[in-house]
């Protein structure tokens, strides 16, 4: 029913990650996208040089659940463990603005045709808002993905890309999913393992540290600055309620009074526009930027508690190892097993410190770019205000 | 009556730079006038909430037109030097006395001006206890000139403790109209008086037609709060706005003409000492009394049908109730803004902490400090979204709520004028009763009674003709009333709309300002 078309300023509003479409030969981004009912269609488009593509450019239609199964057909490859891998976008929610025009719908007899007309316009830029916000967490996950060098050879990656027909079938089945509910249940007992295990590395040691604490403090923000932007949004709509009620007065009098009315209502009904700008702005670079980060931050933490596992797993294998040694029984057997742990661990341990390290860098350039971006959004929409008020305080001066 | 059509309508105070020293303590004396603002949503005693820059702000910001707290420190500026004074910096009430029967300026309202000018000379509709203006006064009042007489409300003081406690405010003119005593003179009245003063100019007044403003609303909660000493933002506020209403109130019953002339008002502003007002506590024997009244009014409004004559009646009748409803549902979205304003300021503050705490772990230390210094521009928004929330409801809510009440009062006059109607058309159906016994008599041949019979008629014969030229009295005093009120209100309403358009300016310029000083620090960041 709704859909976005690109616009030029999309690839300055979106990503929240940068210097994702910096390599030329795998581009990707998501220009368009269609809700009907429950599902949301993202068009992905590729464009790319590299030879293990059929074709130089070319656009495949995407569900919310492809991505997930993408995400975690990467989680539960081995190969992947000492790497972050980058979170999975969460489920497209239009509850909310599909409830209130279910609600609009059905009141619309009650209201003046201005009135329905308003809050539709209303409604369909809370759609918008929540699709510019879906998209851009989906195809930052694939930016990720298409920016690593791992990640953009993975083979499902590339059927993801490529497969022209519907990737249904390849999809997780219930048993599987089921797996994976388990294993994440398993996952944060283990949290406690990460915290637990004797660190042999400095680094390491300081990681730990930071991303616990870290990861505390982001999901407080996020959730404070969710609560902020609600607020911002609430004001915007009284100011709405302000403005029609203003008109009401005004039709029905004839005089200075009508006229001043007249004018303080269109301030309203323009400052409101300003003031959902200034909340949708603030939650697109600001709320969206932590949300992402917090999970980003877990997925750091999920590569922290792979590496202690593959530790504990090191440390059970030599004490094995020493009880063969013991009995004198399936020595060599302990022995290959303690080595492949070792190995494990040692790999998991240097690909895991290279992940970190670009990690904090991209951190840090995200969030500079997005609060720049955000101060001077903000900047923008009060300068607005600043001079719609002026205007108008000149014209009811001088009437 | 002195209330003329060749009035100037005063234009309507701005009171908002207003230090309303707030002493939620019990004080042990009001000397403790203290130059600094106080906050009203938390009670505390804080700095003046601007950054010492604002005096180098653009001269769109002057005090004039702003009704932010934070410009304190041009109060400051005077309030050494002459207190008095300073705090009818805003008070301005301008008053023409021009008589109706002055050659003097006259505006021709409209047809129906020409009308009221045939009527009496005021002075036999007024209290025969009014003073007999000077000949000077009189002068003065045929040229026209303008008086000014400026009013405020100021330093709420609680006095006593427990349940018997109560606030006790100054009220403070400041005036070269002669009727006066002196000057400049202060007085203490409590919450009472002020009901009693409107008691009093109500049982005088509103038969002739006038429109009477409506005192501040009681409040049994409010109060209680305060006389039990919770020295909490809550009852900071309500004091506050119960200051503010205050003032709003006698402002608005001295820029009405014929009001200031009563001795009543004068003696409310003027005298040190204020019997007691015993009739207008809420749950006394008159109070019930009146709240019994007040529903048989509201039946016999519903069953008088008046013959109106010109329709101006019923229609502005009409109107002024469909405009009630609708100032009743703008209201309730204000009031819904400032409320979704402080839930604003609170979430701000929240996230600003949030951040802070986010940017102390944070590694990297120019990402840090970046994070630091948003917390701090959160902070600041959550100051300037306070300040906008007070404004919101000072200049804004609260008009609103006075026009709503004020439109009641409007009504009211209405119905008095309905009244005086029905008492005329009593007479008349008395009279003819009268006559008719008469024609009875004369037809039973009973002589002796007849002289009875006829001196009967002559009684309610004049008491028609009385009524009649009440009836006339008070319609026209009803238009012109209206009139007036109509032209104050628009004035008062562009007035206010402007006042909190400049103060959405300036919170938006004090905005871009911290976002400003907030960019090269996120730029910093590498």
């Amino acid at each position: 029913m709704t859909s976005i078309s690109e616009d030029s300023d999309k690839e300055k509003v979106r990503s929240v990650s940068v210097d994702l479409n910096n390599d030329a030969s795998l581009v990707i981004d998501i220009p368009d996208a269609l809700c009907e009912r429950d599902k949301v269609k993202f068009t992905i488009h590729i464009k790319t040089t590299l030879s293990s593509f059929q074709k130089s450019e070319f656009s495949v239609p995407r569900q919310h659940e492809d991505f997930i199964w993408l995400h975690d057909t990467i989680v539960e490859t081995e190969e992947y463990a000492g790497l972050i891998i980058p979170p999975a976008p969460p489920k497209p929610d239009f509850e909310g603005p599909r409830e209130k025009m279910h609600k609009l719908g059905e009141g619309e007899s009650s209201m003046t045709k201005e009135e329905y007309a308003k809050m539709k316009q209303e409604l369909e830029a809370e759609y918008l808002a929540v699709f510019k916000k879906t998209v851009q967490v989906h195809e930052v996950f694939l930016q990720r993905l298409s920016s690593h060098p791992m990640f953009r050879k993975d083979r499902n990656f590339q059927i993801f890309l490529e497969y022209d027909q519907d990737l249904t079938v390849r999809r997780k089945n219930a048993k599987e999913m089921f797996g994976g509910f388990f294993k994440n249940m398993v996952k944060s007992a283990d949290e406690v393992l990460i915290s637990g295990v004797k660190e042999v590395d400095e680094f390491f040691e300081q990681e730990k540290i930071f991303l616990l604490d870290y990861s505390s403090k982001i999901k407080d923000a996020t959730a404070k600055a969710e609560k902020m932007t609600r607020s911002h949004k609430n004001v915007a709509d009284d100011y709405n309620h302000i403005s029609g009620a203003m008109n009401s007065i005004a039709a029905d009098n004839n005089t200075a009074f009508k006229k001043h009315l007249e004018k303080c209502a269109e301030v309203f009904e323009k400052l409101r526009k300003l003031e959902d700008r200034v909340a949708s702005d603030q939650e697109l670079k600001l709320t969206e930027l932590l949300r992402y980060y917090t999970r980003d931050i877990q997925a750091a933490k999920d590569l922290l508690y792979r590496r202690a596992r593959a530790l504990a797993d090191y440390e059970n294998s030599n004490k094995t190892l020493d009880k063969a040694r013991l009995k004198g029984k399936d020595i060599a057997q302990a022995e290959e097993n303690q080595k492949q742990c070792l190995r494990k661990f040692d790999k998991l341990s240097e690909s895991g410190k290279k992940e970190l390290t670009s990690f904090k860098a991209r951190r840090v350039v995200a969030f500079r770019k997005n609060l720049i971006e955000m101060t001077e959004l903000e900047i923008k929409h009060a300068k607005n205000s600043m001079s719609l008020l002026q205007g108008s305080i000149e014209i009811l001066n001088s009437n | 009556m002195s209330g003329g059509c060749g009035r100037n309508p005063p234009p309507f105070p701005d009171n908002e730079d207003q230090e309303a020293e707030l002493d939620t303590r019990v004080l042990d004396s009001d000397e403790d006038d203290d130059d600094e603002g106080e906050d009203i949503f938390t009670g505390a005693r804080s700095k003046p909430i601007t950054p010492t820059s604002a005096p180098d702000e653009g001269d769109i910001f002057s005090e004039e037109g702003s009704y932010i707290r934070s410009d304190v420190h041009h109060a400051t500026n005077g309030l050494h030097s002459d207190e008095e004074l300073d705090l009818f910096t805003e008070a301005t009430v301008e008053l023409t006395l021009t008589n109706t029967t002055s050659q003097g300026r006259r505006e021709i309202i409209g047809p129906t001006a020409s009308a009221c000018n045939t009527t009496h000379v005021p002075n036999s509709i007024l209290k025969p206890s009014i003073v007999t203006k000077t000949m000077e006064e009189l002068e003065e009042e045929e040229s026209g000139d303008q008086f000014e007489l400026n009013i405020a409300v100021t330093n709420p003081e609680k006095i006593g403790d427990g349940m018997n406690a109560y606030m006790s405010y100054k009220v403070s003119t400041q005036t070269t109209l002669p009727m006066f005593l002196n000057k400049t003179f202060s007085v203490r009245r409590r919450f009472s008086d002020f009901l009693g003063l409107y008691e009093k100019i109500s049982a005088k007044h509103s038969l002739l037609g006038c429109i009477i403003p409506p005192p501040p609303q009681k409040s049994v909660v409010g109060m209680t709060k305060v006389k039990v000493g919770k020295e909490d933002s809550s009852s900071a506020e309500f004091v506050e706005k119960r200051r503010a209403a205050l003032e709003r109130y006698l402002q608005r019953v001295v820029a009405h003409p014929s009001l200031l002339q009563d001795p009543d008002v004068r003696e409310f502003l003027e005298r040190d000492e204020l019997p007691r007002a015993v009739n207008t506590q809420a749950l006394s024997g008159p109070g019930l009394l009146k709240m019994i009244n007040r529903a048989s009014d509201a039946v016999n409004k519903m069953t008088i049908k008046m013959n109106e004559s010109d329709n101006w009646f019923e229609s502005k009748l009409q109107e002024v109730e469909n405009e009630e409803q609708l100032l009743r549902r703008l209201h309730a979205a204000v009031d819904s803004l400032v409320n979704h304003r402080k839930e604003l300021c609170i979430n701000t503050a929240v996230f600003s902490k949030s951040v802070a705490m986010l940017g102390s772990v944070e590694e990297n230390s120019a990402l840090s400090r970046a994070l630091s210094q948003l917390a701090e521009v959160e902070d600041k928004m959550e100051q300037l979204h306070q300040q906008q929330a007070f404004s919101d409801f000072f200049i804004l809510a609260e008009l609103l709520a006075d026009y709503v009440r004020l439109l009641g009062a409007v009504r009211c006059c209405f119905e008095q004028r309905m009244k005086v109607w029905q008492r005329l058309q009593e007479a008349q159906s008395t009279l003819q009763k009268k006559r008719e016994a008469e024609a009875k008599l004369l037809w039973a041949n009973k002589p002796e009674k007849l002289q009875q019979a006829k001196d009967d008629i002559n009684e309610w014969e004049s008491k028609v003709s009385q009524y009649e030229r009440d009836f006339e009295r008070v319609t026209c005093t009803v238009r012109k009333e209206v009139l007036r009120f109509e032209k104050e209100k628009a004035r008062d309403f562009k007035q206010h709309i402007v006042k909190y358009l400049e103060s959405l300016l300036h919170t938006q310029h004090r905005l871009v300002k911290c976002w400003e000083a907030f960019l090269p620090e996120a730029k910093a960041i590498a």
